[in-house]
């Protein structure tokens, strides 16, 4: 057996549980620099968005006027929130690849706690939910776009946090969903959600019928809220309030279940 | 081996002590109807390199998995250096190389061990981990383009960073090649020279026999043989003494200690015992014996003994 003197023995009583569950710079340095370097999203969340605005909020029904402002306006806050949900809800998502890969196991042989970690998840998300929405602002100067300065900024800051909705979202399907690339699968239900919520397809140009549906989706009460510095065209407050709470609830709730689950000690 | 063991000046001091570094006392753990470990008991002491042999699925993974406190025992109670399983990992007192999985593909080598250091209040550097573990020339590669071995050796650099006082293996060289297994394990070694206990699972026996200072044989959940590598090849079935004798007294040579059978062919004589020496001096003293050997059963044959299996099979 090997012989141990006092100075090379590792001293066990010396040893601390690091603080904030093992919260730290690096680790979300580190997780920014994974979501930055993942190309597939920065297409889906930057480059789309852009790309959308041009092809239809710049186009020449872009100068209709609606409410404070036009349809270009309302499709720069669209595509901006579009962006920053898929941008949110990948970031989020990505826990999916962590467990495929066994990262999440490993993590139960570190300090960080379950917290700390969706604590990381949500912060990233929200970083880089940042990134279309000033992009889209930005391009959103060049157009037809137009509205107040003041509706520049409430919607920009609306959109922003709108979209951590949905990192509740991306968090539960990563836990939900048992495969490595969890956004195949969440990417066109995004699309198909931001349809019905009013996001591809102007919620005031929608007929009655159409309108009734969109009110029950997910998207809807988050691209209302985002749009009001602009327009509130027929829609009450506690209408898109509520939907907004009862989907937060269910993404929430389903994510606290899920990850539950995932991390129960067997 | 205890009285080794340096108590911290001032605080907490009985939390460390004279504790085992991993202590199992009459640990159960049952999957459905499957019973994978039957009532366990192990004191591994601090600075120890132990072996954890047997074949799959006789209940290695689970104790691992309930000295890293990933799964709770049914009955029965583990601590790690005299705290709850949880509270050491906590602590960095206590990491895992396990066998594959549990790391990022799109982050770098270095990235990997920096974000793992960053978790715990105590940690080494990057660098000297790296060099450690002999990966500083590929830092910056990212994980999924390196090999099986690479991969195995950075889970090893990931498992120093918190400057562990226990690392636990579990198969840590499946599927590497001679000398990567080789690599491998030497720098383990050099490692553990420095004050480490190390814990690895294996079913290769000769891995248990170079680089372990004590073996713990279990089977079907239970262990079957506990101690060095040459008590255990002496515990299975002894040794045997061949010797060529003229005029054998047969009755006097089965009374002699330890005998536990005889084979005569002519004049030379097989005696199966578990006290060779008694067995040589009565051969050499009390008879004309010559040409007397006296061989030691391998640990192979320790291990089909004491498993009642292969060493390979499934």
């Amino acid at each position: 057996m090997t012989t141990l003197t006092p100075e090379n023995r590792i001293d066990a009583a010396s040893r601390t549980v690091p603080p904030r569950g093992g919260l730290n710079v690096t680790l979300l340095r580190i997780e920014l620099r994974r979501v930055l370097r993942n190309r597939r999203t920065m297409i889906f969340t930057l480059l789309m968005p852009v790309a959308f605005y041009f092809a239809f909020g710049n186009a020449e029904y872009g100068d209709d006027r609606l409410g404070a402002g036009n349809y270009a306006a309302y499709s720069v806050i669209s595509f901006a929130l579009y962006g920053a949900m898929v941008a949110t809800t990948s970031a989020a998502a990505s826990v999916s690849v962590e467990r495929s890969q066994g990262w999440s196991r490993q993590l139960r042989l570190t300090p960080l706690s379950g917290f700390a970690y969706i604590t990381v998840k949500v912060v990233a998300a929200m970083v880089l939910g940042l990134l279309p929405v000033a992009l889209v602002y930005a391009v959103g100067q060049t157009g037809k776009a137009e509205m107040p300065g003041s509706a520049w900024i409430t919607s920009a800051v609306l959109v922003w946090a709108g979209a951590l909705m949905f990192a509740a979202f991306g968090l539960f399907m990563g836990y939900l969903l048992p495969t490595e690339n969890a956004m195949q699968v969440i990417g066109p239900l995004m699309a198909f959600l931001a349809f019905g919520g009013g996001i591809f397809y102007p919620y005031p140009a929608m007929g009655s019928t159409m309108q009734h549906v969109a009110q029950l989706t997910p998207m809807w009460g988050v691209s209302m809220m985002a749009h009001l510095p602009l327009t509130a065209e027929g829609v009450q407050a506690w209408q898109w309030a509520l939907n907004i709470v009862v989907w937060l609830t269910i993404f929430v709730g389903g994510a606290v279940w899920r990850f539950r689950r995932d991390t129960r000690r067997v | 081996m205890t009285t080794e063991v340096s108590v911290a000046t001032g605080h907490e001091s009985g939390e460390s002590g004279s504790a085992a570094a991993i202590r199992l006392d009459g640990v159960h753990r049952s999957f459905g109807s499957v019973h994978a470990v039957r009532g366990i008991d192990l004191r591994v002491e601090p600075g120890e390199i132990v072996a954890f042999l047997g074949p799959n699925g006789a209940g290695k993974t689970t104790t691992i998995d309930m000295v890293l406190g990933l799964t709770r025992p049914d009955a029965g109670e583990v601590e790690v250096f005299g705290m709850a399983p949880r509270r050491a990992i906590e602590r960095g007192l206590v990491s895992a190389v396990m066998q594959t999985g549990g790391l990022l593909k799109d982050l770098t080598v270095a990235e990997t061990v920096e974000l793992t250091g960053s978790l715990f209040s105590h940690s080494r550097t990057v660098g000297e981990v790296l060099d450690r573990a002999g990966i500083a020339d590929i830092a910056k590669q990212r994980v999924g383009t390196c090999s099986g071995g690479q991969q195995q050796r950075l889970r090893f650099a990931m498992a120093l960073m918190s400057d562990p006082a226990l690392i636990i293996l579990d198969e840590p060289t499946t599927g590497m090649d001679v000398t990567g297994r080789r690599d491998f394990w030497s720098a383990i070694r050099a490692d553990a020279a420095r004050g480490r206990t190390v814990l690895f699972a294996t079913h290769y026996l000769e891995e248990a026999d170079q680089y372990a200072d004590r073996i713990v044989l279990v089977r079907d959940g239970e262990i079957v043989a506990d101690g060095t590598a040459a008590q255990i090849k002496a515990r299975s079935a002894g040794r045997t003494v061949r010797a060529t004798v003229p005029s054998l007294d047969e009755s006097e040579l089965r009374a002699v200690p330890g005998v536990q059978g005889l084979e005569l062919r002519g004049e030379s004589v097989l005696v199966h015992t578990t006290d060779s020496d008694a067995v040589a001096r009565h051969l050499l003293t009390r008879t004309g014996a010559h040409d007397l050997e006296i061989t030691a059963h391998g640990l192979e044959e320790a291990f089909i003994a004491l498993t009642g299996r292969d060493a390979e099979g499934a």
